[in-house]
């Protein structure tokens, strides 16, 4: 695994996107902190743009990978090497690939800004730790759904729809089941809510790491009770582990039982 | 070498292998023929674990196909198509193979044997469909393996190439190897083949020399051979 791993992730090293990612967030993140001067905000800033677009490049580079490099996948299958080995070799090869661009291309405006200076070192970590979940779970729900799909256009429409749901319409169904209960007590509902969904879950976090519940009223009161302590911390990082290990699995099972 | 059971597969519908039997134990060239859809690709990939039969039982040198990968070191295969990863260089993508399968190469000889020097560092997306097939089948022949799987070994080969591969066969079939061939070019079957096995709907439907099968059809010539067991079966 570690060979077929190595290999693709050279393959992307070479490809021009990884570096157009790159070079996206080293931007982003120098213009945040040297037009903001605060780097607190810069993480809240930091923290939209990551929550939408990470999920969407991890979805949309790992359903492209998959279906670019069937031919390879082909080759590899009659090699003396485990079914479950080449599909998470390149799962790995893509999601590191990706979280590399994320870390360095953020990390690298941040240290030269000073950041290990200052007390939000901890907010930072947070939200390159979330990213990271965010381009592992969304890359295995890619390879998920490209490895069930022969034809590339439905995966393709899947694997898009997938983040369109989980992103967007996710949120609008939240909030109004919250507005047509709102005459039931919803503290445990929407603490549920928001955990299930991996990029929920993310953002609450983050919010509430940079002390804004306040904003938040009431719930953000019961969030932040819940959250906010090494409990609550605890048991967010586990479902976003389960949320990459459950693909993964299934990712594995199915590869075991596919015909080439 | 080569032991199949009651071999059965479905894709959706359509079935295609239905309790195939096979056993082939000493070495030769063997060419597995059929008219297009009889299940030849699907009974090689059944061998070489790329399709997951619905019921039967494979075995190669003794280790059941399902659950021991390792199987594979001793297969050396040819893929109908050579698509290969485009933006690698012939020459890493052949040092990736033998990184990834561990085994001694002859790989240098195979190269020039098929003129590929000077593709050696262009993109494999930049070649032409027979240089691919060369590197194709540089892949398949640089390990030392007692079984050959060949899907269509002479797409594409210029009549130069095609003397080689035939040389190479030749040769390996004198070190006692086993090699299974696809092949819908009766000549070159008929030149290289020791045995034919011929598959229809899904079944052998006939297993012996060329010999034979001219004795069994009471024709002469192979080609009209092939085409009697055909029509023979249609009655």
């Amino acid at each position: 695994m570690i060979k077929i791993l190595k290999y693709s992730f050279y393959d992307l090293m070479r490809s021009r996107w990884s570096y157009v990612y790159f070079i996206f967030y080293l931007l982003l993140g120098f213009v945040l902190l040297f037009l903001n001067n605060d780097v607190s905000k810069a993480v809240i800033t930091l923290m939209n743009v990551i929550i939408v677009l990470v999920p969407l490049i991890g979805t949309i580079f790992g359903v492209m990978y998959y279906y670019n490099s069937r031919e390879f996948t082909e080759l590899l299958l009659a090699q003396p090497i485990k079914r479950s080995s080449i599909f998470l070799g390149q799962y790995l090869g893509v999601a590191f690939s990706l979280t590399l661009s994320l870390v360095l291309g953020l990390g690298i405006p941040f240290v030269l800004y000073g950041l290990f200076g200052s007390n939000v070192i901890w907010d930072f970590s947070l939200l390159l730790v979330t990213g990271a979940f965010l381009t592992l779970i969304f890359t295995a729900l890619a390879f998920n759904i490209a490895i069930s799909n022969e034809n590339k256009i439905k995966g393709f429409g899947y694997a898009v729809l997938l983040w369109l749901f989980l992103a967007v319409i996710y949120d609008g169904l939240f909030l109004m089941s919250l507005i047509i209960l709102e005459d039931y007590p919803l503290d445990t509902f929407s603490l549920v809510a928001s955990m299930l969904n991996p990029i929920d879950l993310s953002r609450t976090l983050i919010l509430l790491k940079l002390d804004i519940s306040a904003l938040l009223g009431y719930t953000g009161a019961v969030f932040k009770k819940f959250f906010g302590t090494d409990f609550g911390l605890f048991v967010s990082i586990a479902i976003l582990l389960l949320w990459t290990i459950l693909p993964i699995f299934r990712l594995a099972y199915k590869a075991n039982r596919k015909d080439f | 070498m080569i032991q199949v059971n009651d071999l059965h597969k479905k894709f959706g519908k359509n079935q295609v292998l239905q309790g195939l039997d096979l056993s082939i134990d000493n070495g030769g060239i063997f060419a597995v023929l059929g008219p297009n859809g009889s299940g030849k690709t699907t009974l090689i990939k059944s061998i070489l674990g790329m399709v997951i039969p619905n019921k039967g039982d494979i075995s190669v040198q003794g280790n059941r196909v399902k659950t021991k990968w390792k199987y594979r070191k001793e297969i050396n295969y040819l893929p109908q198509i050579a698509n290969f990863p485009g933006n690698l260089k012939v020459k890493e993508l052949i040092s990736m193979i033998m990184d990834l399968r561990q085994k001694p190469v002859d790989a240098e000889k195979l190269i020039a044997q098929f003129n590929l020097e000077p593709h050696l560092n262009k993109k494999l997306a930049t070649l032409s469909g027979g240089t691919k097939q060369k590197v194709n089948i540089v892949l398949a022949f640089m390990f030392d393996s007692p079984l050959y799987i060949l899907d269509e070994p002479t797409t594409g080969l210029d009549p130069n190439a095609l003397i080689q591969l035939k040389q190479l066969l030749d040769q390996e079939k004198k070190n006692g190897k086993m090699i299974l061939i696809t092949s819908h070019i009766l000549q070159f079957v008929e030149e290289v083949a020791d045995e034919v096995i011929y598959l229809l709907e899904g079944k052998i439907y006939f297993k012996g020399s060329i010999a034979d099968l001219r004795k069994k059809t009471g024709k002469d010539n192979f080609e009209h051979a092939i085409a009697a067991i055909a029509s023979q079966s249609n009655d």
